[in-house]
This record gives C-alpha cells, sequence and structure tokens, in this order.
C-alpha cells in the first residue's frame, strides 16, 4: 500500500515523523484528508485533534493548536505552535483547564482543553 | 603575626571565595548554553518549515497582503531589542544596545521617528536610566525563553504594525546571533515590511532558490498568508530569543573563565606577597634576638 511520509512539527519540537496511509486533520473548511499521492496542498488547521494512520496499523491521536499542513512530494508536514501526542496529554490537567474556561467563558481555552480530552479520549477508544 | 601579613591572609581568604563562585557560574552557564543550542536545534524544523511555506504562498499567489508591502512614506520604525536579564556576561548586552542605538540613529537620519521595545532587565535598565521613551518592554525569561514569551512580544508588535493609526511602518529586530562558542555578533534585520529576497532558511540559503510545488491553498491564498505571516514573525522572533539566550549563557561563561583566572593569579600573587611579609617578619625576630644576646653578652663582658 502506498504511504506518504509525515512529519508532525511543533514550535519548540519535533513531535512525531514516520510513515501513514492516511492523514485526517481538521482545516478551516472541515476535516480533510490526505492519502498518499493528494494534489500538492497548503491549509490552515482549526485547533482540533489529528489522526494519523501509521503503515504498521498504528493510530496516532495528537491534539493540534494553531498551525497549518502543507503537502508535496508525497511528503506531509503538519505544523503547529502547540501539538501534544495523545498519551502526552494529562486528562486530569486537561478536564480542570476545560472546568476553569467554562466558568470564565473563554470559549478559545474550552476548546483547547476540549481538543485534548478528545485526543486523549480518541487514544483509548483504539486500545 | 604581623598586621602586613593578617591583611595579606584575609585578602587571599575573600579572593578564593570570590573564585569559587566565578568558578561555579562558570560551569553552570557551560552546561546552559548546550541546553539553549538544543532549543535552537529542535526550534528549527519549525522554522525552516514555516519560511518554505510563507514563500511558497508569496511567490506562488499575487496576494498583497498589509506585512508584505513597503510603504514608501514610512515615518515610524519599530525596533526591537534583545538584552540579558542579569549581568556579569561581558559586552553582550552592552554589544546589543550599541546596535540598536546605531540602528536606531540610522533610521532618525532616514527621517522615521524610532519606537523602542525591549526585552531583558538590562536594556530596560540602559534606556530607563538615559530618560529614553520605551514603548513596552518584557523581563524575566532572558535566559530560558519558551515560544509563549515570543508569541507575547510579537503581538504586541504586529498589534503596532498593523494598527490604521498611530501603528509603525517597519519592524527592526536585534539580537545576539550565536556563531560559535566564542563568538556572538549583535545583528540587525528588518522583519516587517517582510523581504521575500532576504528570507532564509537556517542554513543560510535562500529559501527563494527552491522550487515549489503548485499548491492548492485553503482557504484562499490570502487566508494562508494572513494565518502564516504573524506565525512567521513569532517564529523568527523565538528564533532570535533562543539564539540570544545561547550567546548570553556562552558571554557569561568567557567572563566567568576569565573571572576565576584573575582570581587565580590574584591569589598566587597575594601568597607570594604574604610568603615574603612572613618571612621578613621571622628575619627581624631573629634579628632582634640576636641583637638583644650581643647586648647582653657585651654588657656581663664589661662587669668583668
Amino acid at each position: 500500500m502506498a504511504e506518504l511520509h509525515v512529519e508532525l512539527v511543533a514550535a519548540d519540537r519535533k513531535v512525531w515523523s514516520g510513515a501513514a496511509t492516511i492523514v485526517v486533520a481538521r482545516t478551516a473548511s472541515g476535516d480533510t484528508g490526505i492519502m498518499p499521492g493528494h494534489t500538492p496542498v497548503l491549509s490552515v488547521l482549526e485547533t482540533g485533534p489529528v489522526t494519523i494512520r501509521t503503515a504498521d496499523q498504528g493510530t496516532i491521536v495528537a491534539a493540534v493548536h494553531g498551525g497549518f499542513i502543507s503537502f508535496a512530494d508525497n511528503k506531509l508536514s503538519i505544523l503547529a505552535e502547540i501539538a501534544e501526542l495523545a498519551d502526552e496529554i494529562d486528562v486530569a490537567r486537561a478536564e480542570r483547564a476545560l472546568d476553569n474556561a467554562r466558568t470564565e467563558a473563554d470559549a478559545h481555552a474550552a476548546r483547547r482543553a476540549e481538543v485534548r480530552l478528545i485526543a486523549a479520549g480518541g487514544l483509548k477508544a483504539h486500545h | 603575626m604581623g598586621a602586613q601579613l593578617r591583611v595579606y591572609k584575609r585578602r587571599i581568604r575573600s579572593v578564593t571565595a570570590t573564585k569559587k563562585i566565578t568558578k561555579a557560574m562558570e560551569m553552570i552557564s557551560a552546561s546552559r548554553i548546550v541546553k539553549a543550542q538544543r532549543a535552537v536545534a529542535a526550534s528549527t524544523p519549525y522554522a525552516d518549515e514555516l519560511t518554505r511555506a510563507v514563500t511558497a504562498v508569496a511567490t506562488r499567489s499575487n496576494a498583497k497582503h498589509p506585512l508584505t508591502t513597503e510603504n514608501p512614506n514610512a515615518t515610524r520604525a519599530a525596533v526591537l531589542l534583545i538584552t540579558a536579564d542579569r549581568g556579569l556576561a561581558g559586552g553582550y548586552s552592552t554589544n546589543a544596545i550599541k546596535q540598536s542605538l546605531a540602528i536606531s540613529a540610522k533610521l532618525r537620519e532616514e527621517g522615521k521617528e524610532v519606537v523602542t521595545y525591549i526585552v531583558g532587565r538590562k536594556g530596560v535598565g540602559y534606556y530607563g536610566f538615559r530618560n529614553l521613551a520605551v514603548a513596552n518592554s518584557w523581563t524575566g525569561f532572558s535566559d530560558k525563553p519558551t515560544y509563549g514569551d515570543a508569541k507575547a512580544v510579537a503581538a504586541d508588535l504586529i498589534e503596532a504594525f498593523t494598527a490604521e493609526t498611530g501603528g509603525v511602518d517597519e519592524l527592526h529586530l536585534v539580537s545576539t546571533e550565536f556563531v560559535s562558542m566564542l563568538t556572538q555578533t549583535a545583528v540587525d534585520a528588518r522583519l516587517l515590511p517582510l523581504k521575500l529576497d532576504e528570507v532564509e532558511l537556517s542554513d543560510k540559503s535562500p529559501a527563494k532558490n527552491e522550487i515549489f510545488p503548485l499548491y492548492d491553498f485553503e482557504p484562499s491564498a490570502e487566508g494562508v498568508l494572513d494565518a502564516l505571516l504573524p506565525r512567521y514573525v513569532e517564529s523568527r522572533i523565538y528564533n532570535a530569543l533562543l539564539q540570544s539566550a545561547a550567546s548570553e549563557h556562552a558571554a557569561r561563561r568567557r567572563a566567568m573563565k576569565s573571572a576565576t583566572d584573575n582570581a587565580g593569579e590574584l591569589i598566587k600573587s597575594l601568597t607570594r606577597l604574604a610568603n615574603s611579609a612572613r618571612q621578613a617578619e621571622i628575619t627581624q625576630e631573629i634579628s632582634e634576638i640576636v641583637g638583644g644576646a650581643n647586648a647582653l653578652a657585651d654588657a656581663s663582658a664589661g662587669s668583668e
């Protein structure tokens, strides 16, 4: 099966890189799935989970805040100011942050915490 | 123990204590340089990808964006100066401040009003003492900057740049480039408006030389550029903060190494002086005893 090379990069570190068969990310115009041989694309990402189906049938979920993806020559770069893999996310802390954000009516912070929880929960669902 | 000897001993003790402190600071800085360099290296994949993307959008589309359009009658220019929070780093902060004063003078000659933004307590102190106007300043993270710090700094500058009235037309960045362990140079660069010809990747090759595929832009070229350019400015400022932090540690290590060496020299020469003072005391005591014995011998010889 055809594969594409994925680099998930945060502002201060490289989070993940490897081969994948499909990557699904939330762009400004909705969820986009990128498979090998996709036309070159450069699009802005919303705060949301990114799902990577790896070449060895594994699944990687990451919470991504503020970034974009660029795909060309079968190489996909996912760039984000903050990117966390599902197993790095502190669920208790994200839940606390979500509560705080809701009481302070901070929609952005609430969305960030929600995405973290979705990403962390998505990982559990696959196990 | 004679007075002279006691004074020397006391000075040796105090210099030894100082030497221990400078030696400790030297070793701390040496270990932090490595960490700071690692942070610079960890941030380059993001910076490079971002640079490529910005160049790709800007070359492939004819989008006119306020952040890339040059204002022919620029009247106000912002200068962001990055200095250290703490001293004892040799000429590190002074060199950056000198560079910023030089670029400010040059901008004024071109008839532009200069608005200064400062990172680091040393720069704030210098401008404050001389009553020079500072638009905004940030302190407390010069030795270990995070992306959040860079974002906070960039947010203010981008706001000043895009403001309808009372904004700035240019944005210059003065920071210290980490060339090697021994060389750090204060440099200035124009961040905005963006000059595509000057956009470089981390290995100093111009990004424009690369051939970019025909991207589909989502939502649109303008929309992508809108989202990317602020990220690009943040990433440039983040990189400058990290490089400056590495330079600060390197400068401090060098300054503390020469302070430790000087303290060693000083201890050596003070020990020599203390030794000769002790020998002089002994010689004097012996000559006093000999003199006394002779006087006694002469006195008893006379009475016989």
